[in-house]
C-alpha cells in the first residue's frame, strides 16, 4: 500500500464524534483560532445525544431560588456514591449554568417559566428543580443549536468518516486513520491533537437504549494508544426502559415521566419504591403516599417521592418486583402517569413519549399505564483525563463526554449527562489548545503505521471465509446479558470472561461481504473489534471491585464496602499486549469539597442562603 | 405465530441497480426497520440503510416504502395488509449512493446559506426572557428531526433547476423559526425571497402531510414567511413610500 496515494487531511486538531460533547468541542476550538476537523461516523445532528429527553442540570435557581452550585455538587457526589472525581464534579455544578445559558445565547428555545427565563424540571437525585428542557426532547435541541451555530465557526465537517486507529509518534497523538463510509476510500487526517468524543459502548448488550453507533470506539482506540480506562464496572442501567413489543425493547422511557408525576406500580397496584428507599437517601423521601403526593402538588415541606430516588436504586427495586413474581404481563412493571395528571398535561410535558407508546406500542399513555423495565443506558467510566484539561496519559489525546470518566463516579444522576457533554466539551476544547501552544515540532505518523492501520481494516474484506459479523454481535449481546448484567457474581463474571475470550478469537476471522463502498457489514466487523475489548474491560472491572456500589452490584459482596471508597479499578493493555486491570489508590478529596459533600442539606442550605444574602445579586448562583 | 413477508428492496449504486426479493420471519410489533436489518444480517450484510435511533428522533431512517416517503422505525408491520408485499426504494429527490442510501449533502449546504440565530441584548440583569406563549411556535418547528421526507416530496426539489433555486420545505421551516425567534434580532426577509427561493413554493402541502413530527409545515411557517414577504414588498403604501424614498424597494 503506498501511503503517498492515500488522500491526507491535516489540522491542528480532530475531533472524533458530533454529538454534544463533540460538537462543543469543536466549537471551542474553532473559537480558539485552531484549523479543527470534525469526524462523524453517521450525518452531523444524528449521534445519540438526540435521544436525550429529560434535560441538563444546571443550578440556575430560576425555579427553586435556593438552588446552588454547592447542592448540585451535594447531589452528584451523592449520586455517585462518593467515587466521582471530586474536582470534575465541582468543575461540573460551577460551570454548567453558564454553559446552559450559552446555548440560549445561540438560538435554543428551551420551555420557560412564568417570568420568561428558562424552566426547569424535577429529577432523580436531584434537590431541586434542576433540569432546563425542552418537553422530552432536549437532546434534539442541544444538538440542533450546536449544529446550526457550530456550522457558522468555520471548523471542517467529515460526515460517514470513520475513525479506525489513533497515529503516535513518540507517544503523541499524530493523527488518525479513517476511512469515508461512502466511497469506502482511506483517509489519514494528522494533527497534533484529537478530542474523543465517542460515547459509551452498550451496544455490547441486546436490552440497550443506545444507537447502532455506541459500539466503544473511542474506548478501544484509547487503550490500544495506551491511554488508561476507569470505572468501567459502572455501567448504568436505565430503570425505565419499554419492554414490549420485543422490537423495541430498551427503548428509553424518560425520567421526566416520573418528574413531571409518574408512579411505579407493581402487578398488584403497589407503589413499591415505598418499600426499596435506602438509609442514606431516607431523611430526604417522602414516606407515606400523602406526602409524595403534597410535594407533586408543591408543597414545600413535603419530600421527594421515592420514584425519584437514583437510577440504580429504582432498577433494582424493579428487578426485585419482576423476580419476585410481582411484574407485568411482559417482565417489567407499571409506570402511570395517567391517573396522575390530565391528558392535555402529558401531550404537552411529554409529546416524544406520548408518540413513541402510541406507534410503537399502540399504547395510549394518556389513557393506560407503560410497561417498562431496565435498559443498559450509560457508561459511567470510560477513558481516565485529568480533570481540568480533560487530556489523558497519552500526549495530545483528550476525552470528554460519555467516552471520559471521573463526573459520576459508581452512577449518574439524570440531567447530568448533557450538561458534562457542555462543561467538558469546552473544556476538553481548550486543553488541546493550551496543548498545542506548548507543542514543539509537529508529531509525524510514519508510513509503516498508516500502512498497518489500514491493512487491519481490510483484512475482514480480503479474507476468503469468516463468521458473519452480525451474529457474532448478536451473541457477544446475549452473553453480555447474562454474564454482565444488572447483578454480578464472580462465578458469572469469570465464566463471562472466559466466553468474551473464545469470542475475541472468533471476532479475529469475521468476514465482511461484499465491497467497501458504503458496507455496513464491514463496518459491523471492525466495530466488533472495539466492542469485543470494552466487553473484556468491563467484565474485568467488574471482577475486581468487590462490593456493591452504584450500579455495580456484587450479589456476593453486598453492600458498599469503605476500603472500596479508596480505590478507582483501571484498565490498561500491557506491554506485553495483555489487559492489566489494577487497583489505583484514590487522591484525598480537597477538605472543602468533602465537608460541601458531607454536610446535611439543612446545614447547607442555611450556608448558601445566607452567601447569597452576604454576596451581590446572581453571583452566589455561578460561584 | 411466525409470519412470513415477502420484500423487494432496490439495490444499487449511482450506475444504476434494481429490485432483488427477500423472504423475512417476522415477531409481532416489528416496523419495517427491523426487517430490513433481519434481512442485513441473515442475507444481505452488505444491504446499506442509514438508521440511528430506532425510535422516531433521528430522522436517518427515511425511505419510499410502497411509493411513501416514511420513516422505516416508525413504520409498523402490521399497517400492511396481511400478504402484502412491501417495496422499499431509496428517496427519489437526492442521488443514490448505494442501495437505500442517498447523498443528503446537498441539505447540509442549504443550512450554511441561512444566516445564524443573532441574539438580540440581554435584559438588565443580564439574562434573557421570552414567555412560554411567544415561544411555542418557533417549538414546532425545532421539533424537525432532519429527515428530510419533506424534501423529498417537494416538487420543486425534483430536479436540479429546482435545487438550485428553493432551500425546500425543512428550511424554510428552519427560517421561520428564526423569524419567529423572540430574541433574535436579524431580519432573514430579503434573503428568503431573494435568494432562498420562497416563491418557487406553491402550497401543495405535500410536505406537510409527509412530516413525522406533524409539523404545520406550510400553514404554520412557509405561508406566514410568504405573508412577510408581502406585506414588505408588495403592500401597495410601501411600495409608494419604496418609490419615493428609495426604500423596500425591488417589489
Amino acid at each position: 500500500m503506498d501511503v503517498a496515494g492515500i488522500q491526507t487531511l491535516s489540522h491542528d486538531v480532530v475531533v472524533i464524534g458530533a454529538g454534544g460533547a463533540g460538537l462543543r468541542a469543536a466549537i471551542e476550538c474553532s473559537a480558539l483560532g485552531l484549523d479543527t476537523g470534525l469526524v462523524t461516523k453517521s450525518l452531523l445532528g444524528k449521534a445519540h445525544t438526540v435521544m436525550a429527553e429529560g434535560g441538563m442540570a444546571a443550578a440556575l435557581g430560576n425555579v427553586d431560588p435556593r438552588d446552588h452550585w454547592k447542592i448540585h455538587f451535594r447531589d452528584t457526589m451523592r449520586g455517585g456514591k462518593f467515587l466521582n472525581v471530586w474536582r470534575m464534579a465541582e468543575i461540573h455544578a460551577r460551570e454548567a449554568p453558564e454553559r446552559v445559558q450559552e446555548l440560549e445565547d445561540w438560538g435554543a428555545v428551551f420551555d420557560r417559566t412564568r417570568d420568561g427565563l428558562i424552566s426547569q424540571r424535577n429529577f432523580g437525585g436531584h434537590r431541586y428543580p434542576r433540569l432546563a428542557h425542552v418537553g422530552d426532547r432536549t437532546g434534539l435541541e442541544m444538538i440542533r443549536t450546536l449544529q446550526d451555530h457550530g456550522v457558522h465557526q468555520g471548523f471542517a465537517v467529515h460526515m460517514e468518516c470513520t475513525a479506525l486507529q489513533l497515529l503516535l509518534d513518540g507517544g503523541r497523538v499524530a493523527g488518525v486513520a479513517a476511512y469515508w463510509r461512502d466511497s469506502g476510500r482511506f483517509v489519514v487526517l494528522r494533527c497534533g491533537a484529537v478530542i474523543l468524543a465517542t460515547g459509551g459502548a452498550g451496544r455490547a448488550w441486546g436490552v440497550t437504549s443506545n444507537s447502532w453507533e455506541y459500539t466503544g470506539d473511542g474506548l478501544s482506540m484509547a487503550y490500544e494508544a495506551g491511554a488508561e480506562l476507569m470505572d468501567l464496572e459502572f455501567t448504568q442501567f436505565h430503570p425505565t426502559g419499554m419492554v414490549w413489543p420485543l422490537s423495541v425493547r430498551g427503548i428509553l422511557v424518560t425520567e421526566g415521566v416520573r418528574g413531571d408525576g409518574g408512579v411505579l406500580l407493581n402487578s398488584k397496584g403497589e407503589r413499591f419504591m415505598f418499600d426499596r428507599i435506602p438509609e442514606r437517601f431516607a431523611s430526604e423521601t417522602a414516606d407515606s403516599v400523602e406526602e409524595a403526593d403534597r410535594w407533586l402538588a408543591g408543597a414545600s415541606d413535603a419530600r421527594r417521592p421515592p420514584e425519584l430516588l437514583t437510577r440504580d436504586v429504582v432498577a433494582r427495586a424493579i428487578m426485585r418486583e419482576v423476580k419476585e413474581g410481582r411484574g407485568s404481563p411482559h417482565g417489567g412493571v407499571l409506570l402511570d402517569i395517567a391517573s396522575r395528571r390530565e391528558a392535555d398535561f402529558i401531550r404537552r410535558k411529554l409529546p416524544s413519549m406520548y408518540h413513541q407508546f402510541l406507534e410503537l406500542a399502540e399504547v395510549d399513555i394518556t389513557k393506560e399505564p407503560m410497561e417498562v423495565g431496565p435498559t443498559l443506558h450509560y457508561f459511567m467510566g470510560g477513558i481516565r483525563v485529568d480533570a481540568d484539561t480533560q487530556e489523558t496519559c497519552v500526549g495530545g489525546l483528550f476525552a470528554c463526554g460519555e467516552c471520559a470518566a471521573g463526573l459520576h463516579g459508581a452512577n449518574r444522576l439524570g440531567g447530568n449527562s448533557l450538561s458534562d457533554l457542555i462543561v467538558f466539551g469546552q473544556r476538553a476544547g481548550r486543553g488541546a489548545a493550551d496543548y498545542l501552544r506548548g507543542l514543539g515540532a509537529t508529531p509525524h505518523a510514519d508510513d509503516a503505521q498508516v500502512r498497518a492501520a489500514f491493512r487491519r481494516a481490510t483484512e475482514p474484506l480480503h479474507r476468503e471465509s469468516g463468521e458473519n459479523p452480525y451474529l457474532l454481535h448478536e451473541e457477544l449481546q446475549v452473553l453480555m446479558d447474562s454474564q454482565v448484567g444488572i447483578v454480578r457474581t464472580a462465578a458469572e463474571l469469570e465464566q463471562g470472561i472466559e466466553r468474551l475470550e473464545r469470542l475475541a478469537a472468533r471476532v479475529a476471522t469475521v468476514k465482511a461481504r461484499g465491497a467497501s463502498q458504503y458496507n455496513p457489514g464491514w463496518h459491523e466487523a471492525l466495530s466488533m473489534g472495539a466492542l469485543i475489548v470494552v466487553a473484556e474491560a468491563v467484565a474485568r472491572a467488574a471482577l475486581v471491585r468487590e462490593e456493591s456500589r452504584g450500579a455495580h452490584t456484587r450479589l456476593d459482596f453486598e453492600g458498599e464496602r469503605d476500603e472500596w471508597l479508596k480505590y478507582n479499578v483501571v484498565v490498561r493493555r500491557g506491554a506485553d499486549g495483555a489487559m492489566q486491570v489494577r487497583k489505583v489508590e484514590r487522591p484525598e478529596p480537597p477538605a472543602e469539597l468533602a465537608r460541601i459533600a458531607r454536610s446535611g442539606i439543612e446545614d447547607l442550605e442555611r450556608e448558601v442562603a445566607g452567601e447569597r444574602e452576604g454576596a451581590p445579586a446572581r453571583s452566589g448562583q455561578n460561584g | 405465530m411466525a409470519e412470513r413477508r415477502s420484500f423487494r428492496i432496490w439495490r444499487g449504486s449511482a450506475e444504476g441497480g434494481d429490485f432483488a426479493s427477500y423472504e423475512v420471519e417476522l415477531d409481532p410489533g416489528m416496523v419495517v426497520l427491523d426487517a430490513l436489518l433481519r434481512i442485513q444480517s441473515r442475507e444481505a450484510p452488505d444491504l446499506a440503510l442509514r438508521w440511528n435511533c430506532k425510535a422516531g428522533k433521528c430522522g436517518s431512517c427515511s425511505m419510499e416504502i410502497n411509493g411513501c416517503p416514511r420513516l422505516a422505525c416508525m413504520t409498523r408491520m402490521n399497517v400492511f395488509a396481511p400478504h402484502e408485499s412491501i417495496t422499499v426504494q431509496p428517496l427519489k429527490a437526492f442521488p443514490v449512493l448505494r442501495d437505500l442510501v442517498t447523498d443528503l449533502s446537498w441539505n447540509f449546504e442549504q443550512n450554511r446559506r441561512i444566516r445564524p440565530f443573532k441574539p438580540k441584548a440581554k435584559g438588565a440583569d443580564g439574562r434573557h426572557r421570552m414567555y412560554q406563549e411567544d415561544v411555542d411556535r418557533v417549538q414546532e418547528f425545532r421539533k424537525c428531526i432532519e429527515c428530510f421526507l419533506c424534501q423529498d416530496v417537494c416538487h420543486v426539489l425534483r430536479d436540479r433547476e429546482g435545487q438550485a433555486a428553493f432551500v425546500g420545505p425543512r428550511f424554510m421551516i428552519r427560517l421561520a423559526s428564526l423569524e419567529m425567534h423572540p430574541l433574535d434580532d436579524d431580519d432573514r426577509i430579503p434573503d428568503v425571497k431573494n435568494d432562498l427561493g420562497s416563491a418557487m413554493c406553491n402550497i401543495t402541502r405535500c410536505c406537510t402531510d409527509v412530516c413525522p413530527e406533524h409539523i404545520g409545515i406550510t400553514d404554520n411557517g412557509i405561508i406566514p414567511l410568504k405573508e412577510r414577504i408581502v406585506d414588505r414588498y408588495y403592500d401597495p403604501l410601501r411600495m409608494i413610500a419604496g418609490r419615493l424614498f428609495g426604500r423596500f424597494g425591488g417589489g
